[in-house]
């Protein structure tokens, strides 16, 4: 038995598809046979030896992995501590999201779907669907935000390159929430033929935990890495930006049970938490039920779901992932925000310190450095999890480059 | 006893039910709104409590949700219009919306407020099966309120019986595979999918809702089950209605009359 599947944690999802109080499977009928067959089969289907096989190898040839672990000095001496920065940008098309496509491709193929759907933000995870569909053959739909089309431009052409229809979503605020509510449309109309693949580790149970199994990869990789650099596998801190919290799962999870390992989350303030325009969660979020999940979202008084506002197309939602409500519920994991100023300085620092233009979701991570109070001796991974091609346009008119 | 299960007692084919989203046009035109399908012969209605992010619902809907919202509507504002209800309705309404906002009031506060305000029963799309039974079915029998359920063409024939097991007013048969305000009209399958519910003899009736836009499908519709609910033809009726009695009266006509 792979030891990924043994992996039990009071962290993780239990047998009822709960992360304490929050997750679950608040869907309509229209949806229960898709996600109740996804319960059934996902576990039995993505342990077994053919699918571990062909996930392994496209990861490793495909996507690039493993992804380096990188110590960064200078970034290093400016904060006082020692940073290793997990090159996730650094995976085919630019960030961890391909890590959960080519999981979910497989998954889809094994489930006999002939068509494939997904929401995106930034457009990293549209790019990521995309590029997996083009690589099996599969028809391909993406549903993007009308703003998000717009200050993405780069990665709607990427997907279009690959082959995929990039849908607008007119509806709301026009961002990602909006595209997830599209892509659950879709699926509601067309349930036989096509797979959903969420981006994060959000919506309906079992993705949130599916997505965190397949971005986990990053976390296994981090303990081998570390240990190979310092000796040890455990660092004191692992720090990582959250949107829905994709990336930030996959690199916390394997140190979920090891309480000397701190786990940190950082959100996008957006303007600043009091300002009205932010997307920082477990601030301003209430307990409730977003896109058939229970979990902690942005909303009024009345249960109306909050527009949220992020620089950053990939953190603008409104959500976090039920595995992170429960870990800020409980503790086990610390959330910072940064506002969209700071995650821009952040950018700029690291290109300058250490040659590496981050994704503005990543530069949130980097922009909580100097508030986490990591000694100098302490070892802390940042999960770097893309890179910043995609937004030059806005790093151009931001800086005046 | 109910006023659902009285209905179906007086009546049990042709039922004639309308889907209204509250607040909708205006914020305060609901209970005339409701007042006028009940004096137009409707037999039953559904009122749709707006929800920001309605994914099981087509653009009709959901923009009339956006609109709703717009003109203040909340779960609170809507009980204190139609507190008063029961004094001049006699036919079952039913509240229809998603679980967020009456999470957010407080669930079992909801349903003492519907009940008191003399609703006969919910509709909730994003309430599970399994949460129902175990969470919430007491709350619902403590205040004498039916939980209505959907089914649609890929729900199995056990969760069927199951379905029907758990519930005491009707189904909500949805049409097709699809959000609301299909615009497609019915085939063969439909035909089909009705027949093989008639042919379950389900102990409660079935009404069916999604895609019945006019005569046509209403009545198709009600040839193999208990009746049909309209909702995204009858929002885009009043739309822009400057006199909602004549334009809801015409509406029904069209449907019911021969």
């Amino acid at each position: 038995m792979n030891e990924s599947i043994e992996f039990k944690s009071k962290y993780t999802v239990d047998d009822n598809g709960y992360y304490g109080q929050f997750g679950g499977a608040y869907i309509p009928e229209m949806l229960h046979h898709n996600i109740e067959e996804l319960q059934q089969k996902y576990l039995k289907i993505i342990y077994s030896e053919k699918f571990q096989t062909e996930f392994k190898q496209l990861l490793k040839d495909y996507v690039g992995r493993p992804t380096p672990l990188y110590f960064a000095k200078r970034l290093s001496e400016k904060y006082g501590t020692q940073i290793y920065l997990k090159r996730e940008d650094l995976c085919h098309t630019g960030a961890h999201k391909i890590n959960n496509t080519v999981g979910q491709i497989l998954l889809a193929k094994a489930l006999g779907k002939t068509r494939i759907i997904a929401e995106t933000g930034a457009g990293q995870h549209g790019v990521a669907t995309a590029t997996v569909c083009a690589l099996m053959n599969l028809p391909c739909v993406v549903y993007m935000g009308e703003v998000d089309i717009e200050r993405q431009a780069p990665n709607v052409k990427r997907m279009k390159l690959l082959g995929a229809e990039v849908r607008p979503a007119k509806s709301g605020s026009r961002t990602l929430k909006d595209a997830t509510n599209e892509a659950m449309r879709d699926w509601i109309a067309n349930p036989e033929d096509t797979h959903y693949i969420i981006g994060s580790v959000v919506g309906p149970h079992p993705f949130p935990d599916m997505v965190a199994r397949f971005q986990s990869v990053i976390s296994e990789e981090i303990k081998i890495q570390l240990k190979d650099k310092t000796g040890k596998e455990n660092p004191d801190y692992v720090v990582a930006c959250v949107g829905g919290g994709s990336n930030a799962a996959g690199a916390f999870y394997h140190f979920l049970n090891n309480p000397l390992v701190k786990l940190v989350g950082v959100e996008a303030a957006g303007l600043g938490i009091d300002s009205g325009h932010s997307a920082a969660t477990t601030v301003l979020g209430k307990l409730g039920v977003l896109h058939s999940s229970k979990t902690l979202f942005m909303q009024t008084k009345d249960g109306q779901v909050v527009e949220p506002h992020s620089i950053s197309a990939g953190l603008d939602y409104p959500g976090i992932g039920p595995m992170h409500a429960h870990l800020f519920d409980t503790q086990r994991a610390i959330f910072y925000s940064a506002t969209d100023d700071e995650a821009l300085a952040a950018v700029k620092e690291l290109s300058m310190l250490e040659g590496i233009i981050p994704a503005l979701e990543t530069a949130h991570a980097l922009a909580a450095l100097h508030k986490i109070g990591a000694k100098k001796e302490e070892v802390v991974v940042l999960n770097l999890s893309g890179r910043g091609d995609k937004d030059l346009d806005t790093y151009i008119k931001a800086m005046q480059l | 006893m109910n006023r659902i299960n009285l209905l179906f007692d007086k009546k049990n084919k042709n039922i004639f039910s309308v889907f209204c989203t509250a607040g909708y046009p205006q914020l305060d035109k609901t209970v005339s709104i409701l007042e006028n399908l009940e004096k137009s012969g409707v037999d039953m209605i559904e009122i749709g409590m707006p929800f920001s992010d309605p994914t099981a619902d087509g653009p009709v809907i959901q923009k009339s949700n956006t609109i709703a919202i717009e003109n203040g509507m909340t779960i609170e504002t809507l009980f204190n219009q139609i507190k008063g209800i029961r004094k001049t309705i006699s036919i079952p309404l039913i509240l229809m919306g998603y679980i967020n906002p009456a999470m957010q009031y407080g669930f079992e506060r909801f349903l003492e407020m519907a009940a008191n305000c003399g609703i006969d029963g919910l509709i909730i799309p994003d309430l599970p099966l399994h949460e129902y039974e175990f969470f919430y079915k007491e709350m619902f029998e403590k205040y004498k309120l039916k939980c209505i359920f959907l089914i649609t063409p890929q729900t199995s024939e056990e969760r069927i019986r199951k379905i029907d097991d758990l519930s005491n007013a009707f189904i909500y048969v949805v049409s097709t595979q699809s959000i609301t305000g299909g615009s497609g009209g019915f085939e063969n399958e439909q035909a089909l999918y009705f027949k093989r519910l008639k042919e379950m003899n389900l102990k409660n009736p079935c009404i069916v809702g999604f895609g019945i836009k006019d005569k046509a499908t209403f009545e198709m519709a009600c040839s193999h089950l208990n009746g049909a609910i309209i909702g995204s033809a009858f929002i885009n009726t009043i739309e822009n209605s400057t006199d909602l009695d004549t334009d809801i009266l015409n509406f029904t006509k069209k449907i019911i009359q021969n």
